[in-house]
């Protein structure tokens, strides 16, 4: 469904992407792992078309992020992002965070839009919060706001840029439990966590990337036990005695 | 005490108030104005394409650097000579703080732009948002919270300006005061008076800056 295949990026003289590869299944849930800096981020940031990339291409249900041609809002309208940060809207309720595109992208009735934001806020647990702005939320209450406000307009694939690295740990587990779920609902996922739980419950397959490059793509169970690469081994080493 | 004549500001009443219309008008022009032509010019300066950023930069430069006095002649004398006709002392004065002004009010939305995170506009623009959209449902009610204070003081500062529209003969608030002061010989009386009005009316914009600054906390 979603195809990376030899992708460069560069910031100015600086290459921060060299030549990624992989393709991601429909229902496919990919967890993105690797150190600071190697380029996680940028990579699911070029899989919407949010950074440009200078070589190689990826498509999307066989449409190219990269070509002019492409309707690069349509696009992105159908792949749902979670920011670290949240990037709530401040000056919305979480009603109104949730509503905005469905009404001013996929041309929802703001009766219908709301109904449907409602629907999925009381199923992330915020069914009681609907009026509150994101500062009168919790970082936790926060993100699964942010979780609603992709899912109402019915993506074909998430993707997820460690949603969980700003949030206190006692919130960490009511977002991946949201997540998970979704993911058992077979929705396809990307997501870049280091949260090695979740990669070894929920994921299929495990990418490690170090220096803007992927060092390894294995299903799950492999980059647990027996990873490859002394990189992958030295960074599971790292993470799971934290 | 007996030195004082209060009279001749009620005898002057309404040519002081027709250059407190001027005044009024003035501001209410470059305010508008400025504001509507200084969004296009922020937007140009945020343009990625170099084409674009780069005129709207250098305008905005060159009219920051220049005395308004200057920016005032220039119009009263280049505008019938681009033209081919006269236009008018108040016509040239109006286009001339409005074009000076927007340099100003670009600068300053540019500003308020580039106090709102970029991901922001990511999240907008994940959504399937377009850029558009997302200026005017994301980033500009955020923007104006960084806004409105910078907005309400550079309206303090066109005002205190408008008296330099005596280079092109025209009678402002100030002007007006001085042409009764000079005329009566009451430089005490109306010099006064002026300095009373412009302080309450700059009180007033800065208290509905406060008020606005107290009513959006950031
Ligand atoms: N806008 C930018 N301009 C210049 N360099 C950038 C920009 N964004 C990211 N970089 C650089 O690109 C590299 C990869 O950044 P990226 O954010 O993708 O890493 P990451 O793997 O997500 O790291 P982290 O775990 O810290 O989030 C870093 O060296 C970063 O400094
Ligand atoms: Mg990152």
């Amino acid at each position: 469904m979603i195809v990376l295949d030899d992708v460069h990026k560069f910031y100015g003289s600086q290459q921060i992407l060299r030549g990624c590869s992989a393709t991601i299944s429909l229902g496919e849930v990919v967890v993105v792992c690797g150190p600071s800096g190697s380029g996680k981020s940028t990579l699911i940031k070029c899989i919407n078309g949010l950074v440009p990339f200078e070589r190689g291409s990826i498509t999307v249900d066989g449409v190219s992020v990269s070509s002019p041609e492409t309707d690069l809002p349509a696009l992105r309208a159908r792949i749902g992002m979670v920011f670290q940060s949240f990037e709530l809207y401040p000056h919305m309720t979480a009603l109104q965070n949730v509503s905005l595109a469905q009404v001013h992208v996929l041309k929802r009735s703001q009766k219908e839009a709301d109904e449907r934001s409602v629907k999925i806020l009381t199923r992330v647990g915020l069914g009681g919060k609907l009026g509150n702005r994101p500062a009168e939320l919790s970082g936790g209450q926060q993100q699964r706001v942010s979780i609603a406000r992709a899912l109402a307009m019915n993506p074909q694939a998430m993707l997820f840029d460690e949603p969980t690295s700003a949030l206190d740990p006692e919130m960490i587990n009511e977002v991946l439990e949201v997540m998970q779920e979704l993911a058992v609902e077979g929705m396809t996922m990307i997501v870049v966590t280091h949260e090695m739980g979740f990669a070894q419950r929920v994921a299929n397959r495990v990418l490690f990337m170090d220096r803007g490059e992927i060092v390894e793509d294995t299903p799950k169970d492999q980059f647990f036990t027996a990873p490859s690469s002394e990189r992958a081994k030295q960074f599971l080493n790292q993470v799971l005695t934290h | 005490m007996s030195d004082f004549d209060w009279g001749v500001i009620a005898r002057s009443y309404s040519f002081l108030a027709e250059g407190m219309l001027l005044s009024a008008l003035l501001v209410l022009v470059a305010t508008v104005g400025g504001l509507i032509v200084g969004f296009g010019l922020a937007l140009m300066r945020l343009s990625t394409h170099r084409l674009i950023s780069v005129p709207a930069a250098g305008y905005v430069t060159v009219m920051r650097s220049l005395p308004l006095v200057l920016v005032l002649f220039w119009f009263y004398f280049l505008m019938p000579l681009a033209i081919g006709r006269p236009v008018g002392s108040l016509t040239s004065a109006l286009i001339a703080f409005v074009l000076f002004e927007a340099a100003f009010y670009c600068e300053i939305i540019r500003a308020g732009i580039g106090s709102v995170r970029k991901g922001q506009s990511d999240a907008g623009l994940a959504t399937g948002l377009r850029r558009w959209q997302v200026l005017r449902l994301i980033v500009m009610p955020q923007a104006m919270r960084a806004m409105g204070p910078l907005i309400l003081n550079q309206i303090v500062i066109v005002f205190q300006d408008t008296s330099l529209v005596y280079v092109v003969s025209l009678h402002d608030f100030l002007t007006a005061a001085s042409v009764i002061a000079s005329r009566d010989g009451r430089a005490t009386e109306m010099y006064s008076l002026v300095a009373v009005v412009y302080l309450m009316i700059c009180l007033s914009i800065t208290k509905a800056a406060e008020f606005y600054r107290r009513r959006r906390p950031s």
